[in-house]
């Protein structure tokens, strides 16, 4: 097989990850994107590994280690990252990024104003009924 | 031992007495009085030795440099003539006096080891001023008292009048002691030395260039330390100190060391006439003015301030001639009469429970209460009113017996004569002056009608003892003396002369006649406006029924120096004067004008000049990153996925850039 397909394959693959990275609202679908594109690069690591060793340049396999390595680290991250949403969801109710900004400069939780204050509105009496329905 | 060990020792020791009992004050408080009168003690028994072994000879001299400084050195220097044994006496006989009526009067007072402690180091720079031969050391003792001043006039510092009082003693003092100190730098510069013998000696061989400014510049600080005309608003109100200090700094001694300074250097003054004459004229203004407004004051003590203020302008009246062994003469009669007087007045402030004239005189017995301050004060105002055979009177003679003789041009000394006849007529009227406040604070104060007086018991035998002791000088001083202590001076004539006695004498009788009718006439309308001021505690001891009684005065009768007392015969006496008289002539109002109110309008300028010009610098070199800082924070958004699109773009573009750098284009 030609590298060319393994390559424009996880080439599409990443664009499809980024492209949810960087575009979808839900937390949990940037998660499943964010797979998609590490996926993209084992699929790499693979198809090089197999295209370097048949030249017999590398016969220690190392993309198919390097693979091993990638696949467990993203299952630990898709966990802890899981977890994470899982927490933010029972705060605040949502799971939408655009309305977790809090690290935004000039956010008051409690007061009004900064740019987030339509959303805010919304979100604090949510995260009110969240926190007493955990307790 | 020698002369000169003893005469170390003399400063020395109440010195080492201040230092242990402000080091043992507060874990052994059984230490602190015999620590505070004893070394007192022993240095006035030392002083009378050195006096006894000086004996009016040859001055005793010794120095010692302990590193050199310099252009000009700086010795420990020793001159001891006949002027400083006696002065040195005198200061020990007060010290000793004041120490032991201490004990007394603050026997529960808490703050007494400080307090005795500053006495004593009070005492010691003294006795370092009267003794030392070199105007830098000089320099140093009168710098100790300053500041011993400072703090024991703000002793009851829970008054705001002891805390303003403290204060404006010290900076007015500080006032003068600027140019005084320009003054001894200049002296220094010319002289080549700041040993006495030696300026003393450039004086007679016309060695000092500028004599005229040296000499107005030293008289600033004469006139601060003196309390002398237009320095003298501080000692008034530094009576809001305790008693026996008021008697010891602020009438027997401190105030004494300006005159006493001027006296050791008065052959640089006389190659001046310029200087003489401005002595003379500052000497008359304070006599009259001071006899004056002691006249109307209402408080016992600032009486007795401005009756000081008077004296001592009798003492630089008697410099102003070029006649130190006056000057000297009146310094230590008036000390001793002086400190009588005061140590008196506390007692009796204690008995009435108020030191207020006006309250007094509605007390009758109070005489009786307090037989001891009543005779001892009868005999001090007496001096004070130079009645003869009394002390003041042999004093006050020998200086208008100067002054006539400066007049007539009989005497020998190189004054000149407008001084001489400024001196004699404002020195008869304040006789006239003094014999009538002081007969006006002897009839108010004894004489009174109303209510009996409080009995609070006996006064302590610690206070009540020292008055007799001091009353001995203040009878006996001028008779005894005034034969031998042109012995121990310069050798001029100190014996009272017919026509000024005869003048001095009628109207000093004169003044004390008039008063005690004005008392007769006004003494009837004392029952109908019933006035006083008195302590909260009077058991207490004899310092807290003062504080109080000073505390009370203002809000009784709205003003810390008189009373709307209808009774009063300085009232008739000044007539419309009195309201001046009694705040002083406004000077204070004067200086308000001229010093507080511009240093408060400079203070205010800077104040501004920080605040909104200094400062919008600073906030001007604050704005720009801060603006710098408002344009990139527009970029935070907290949305992760516009951080992560700007990393993804910036990626490519490095991207891009590397390929671009590789491939060579």
């Amino acid at each position: 097989m030609h590298l060319a397909y393994p390559a424009v394959l996880s080439a599409l693959l990443f664009c499809t990850g980024l492209y949810g990275v960087l575009a979808r609202r839900n937390a949990i679908l940037v998660l499943m994107s964010v797979e998609l594109m590490l996926n993209a690069v084992n699929l790499n690591l693979v198809a090089f590994d197999a295209w370097l060793s048949r030249a017999a340049l590398d016969t220690l396999h190392s993309g198919q280690a390097l693979t091993l390595f990638t696949i467990a680290i993203a299952a630990a991250e898709i966990g802890i990252g899981l977890a994470i949403v899982l927490a933010v969801y029972r705060n605040r109710g949502t799971a939408h990024i655009d309305k977790l900004r809090d690290t935004a400069e000039g956010h008051e939780p409690d007061g009004p104003g900064g740019d987030a204050h339509g959303s805010d509105a919304s979100a604090i009496p949510a995260a009110g009924e969240k926190a007493e329905a955990t307790a | 031992m020698t002369t000169t060990t003893l005469a170390v020792l003399v400063p020395l020791l109440p010195f080492l007495g201040a230092i242990a009992g402000l080091l043992v004050g507060r874990t052994a408080p059984g230490f602190v009085r015999p620590l505070a009168v004893l070394p007192t003690l022993a240095s006035l028994a030392l002083a009378a030795t050195v006096a006894a072994r000086q004996g009016g000879d040859r001055a005793v001299e010794a120095a010692t440099e302990l590193t050199p400084t310099g252009s000009v050195p700086i010795d420990l220097a020793l001159f001891i003539d006949g002027f400083a044994a006696l002065t040195a006496v005198l200061v020990g006989v007060v010290a000793g006096c004041v120490q032991i009526y201490s004990t007394g009067y603050l026997r529960d007072d808490p703050r007494y080891p400080s307090y005795a402690a500053l006495v004593s180091l009070f005492t010691s720079a003294m006795l370092l001023v009267v003794y030392s031969g070199d105007l830098m050391v000089l320099l140093v003792g009168w710098e100790v008292m300053g500041i011993c001043s400072y703090f024991l006039v703000g002793h009851y510092w829970e008054t705001p009048e002891a805390r303003a009082a403290s204060l404006k003693a010290f900076l007015v003092t500080k006032l003068g002691d600027v140019p005084f100190l320009i003054g001894l730098f200049a002296l220094a510069a010319d002289a080549g030395s700041f040993r006495i013998t030696r300026i003393l000696g450039a004086v007679a061989n016309g060695g000092i260039e500028h004599p005229t400014l040296i000499a107005l510049l030293l008289l600033a600080g004469v006139a601060g330390k003196s309390a002398q005309f237009p320095l003298h608003t501080w000692l008034p109100d530094a009576m809001a100190g305790p008693t026996p200090v008021s008697a010891l700094i602020h009438a027997a001694t401190m105030v004494a060391a300006g005159v006493y300074f001027v006296a050791r250097l008065l052959p640089l003054f006389e190659a001046s006439q310029a200087a003489m004459t401005v002595l003379a004229v500052m000497a008359a203004v304070t006599m009259t003015g001071s006899a004056l407004a002691a006249l109307a004051q209402d408080d016992i003590k600032r009486v007795l301030a401005y009756s000081t203020i008077g004296q001592l302008g009798y003492m630089t009246g008697a410099l102003a001639v070029a006649d130190r062994g006056a000057a000297v003469f009146h310094l230590l009669s008036h000390g001793a009469f002086k400190a009588l007087l005061f140590l008196a007045a506390g007692v009796i402030i204690h008995a009435a429970g108020t030191n207020s004239l006006a309250a007094m005189s509605r007390m009758s017995g109070l005489r009786h209460r307090v037989p001891d301050a009543y005779w001892t004060m009868t005999v001090a105002l007496l001096a004070l009113a130079a009645i003869p055979p009394f002390a003041g009177f042999f004093s006050k003679e020998a200086v208008l017996g100067v002054a006539e003789h400066v007049v007539t041009g009989t005497g020998d000394s190189g004054a000149p004569a407008a001084a001489g006849w400024i001196v004699l007529l404002a020195g008869l009227v304040t006789a006239l002056l003094t014999a009538a406040y002081a007969m006006r604070l002897w009839l108010l104060a004894f004489r009174g009608h109303g209510a009996e007086a409080p009995d609070h018991g006996r006064q302590p035998l610690a206070m009540t003892t020292v008055l007799w002791v001091l009353a001995v000088p203040s009878i006996a001083l001028g008779g005894l003396a005034f034969r031998t202590l042109p012995d121990w001076f310069d050798g001029h004539d100190l014996g009272p002369t017919l026509t000024t006695s005869v003048l001095g004498t009628g109207l000093a009788v004169a003044g004390g006649i008039v008063t005690y009718a004005a008392w007769r006439h006004t003494g009837t309308r004392a029952a109908g406006v019933p006035l006083g001021a008195v302590a909260a505690h009077p058991q207490g001891d004899a310092a807290r029924v003062e504080a109080e009684a000073i505390a009370t005065h203002g809000p009784a009768y709205g003003d810390v120096a008189q009373a709307p007392d209808p009774a009063d015969p300085g009232r008739l006496l000044l007539g419309p004067l009195h309201r001046h008289a009694a705040v002083g002539f406004h000077l204070d109002a004067v200086y308000s004008a001229l010093f507080v109110r511009p240093v408060r309008a400079g203070a205010s300028l800077v104040s501004f000049l920080d605040r909104e010009v200094v400062e919008t610098y600073v906030r001007g070199a604050g704005a720009l990153p801060r603006w710098l800082g408002a344009a990139v924070r527009g970029a935070q958004t907290g949305n992760v996925q516009t951080y992560v699109s700007a990393l993804f773009a910036g990626t490519v573009v490095l991207a891009v850039a590397v390929v671009l750098v590789a491939t060579g284009a």
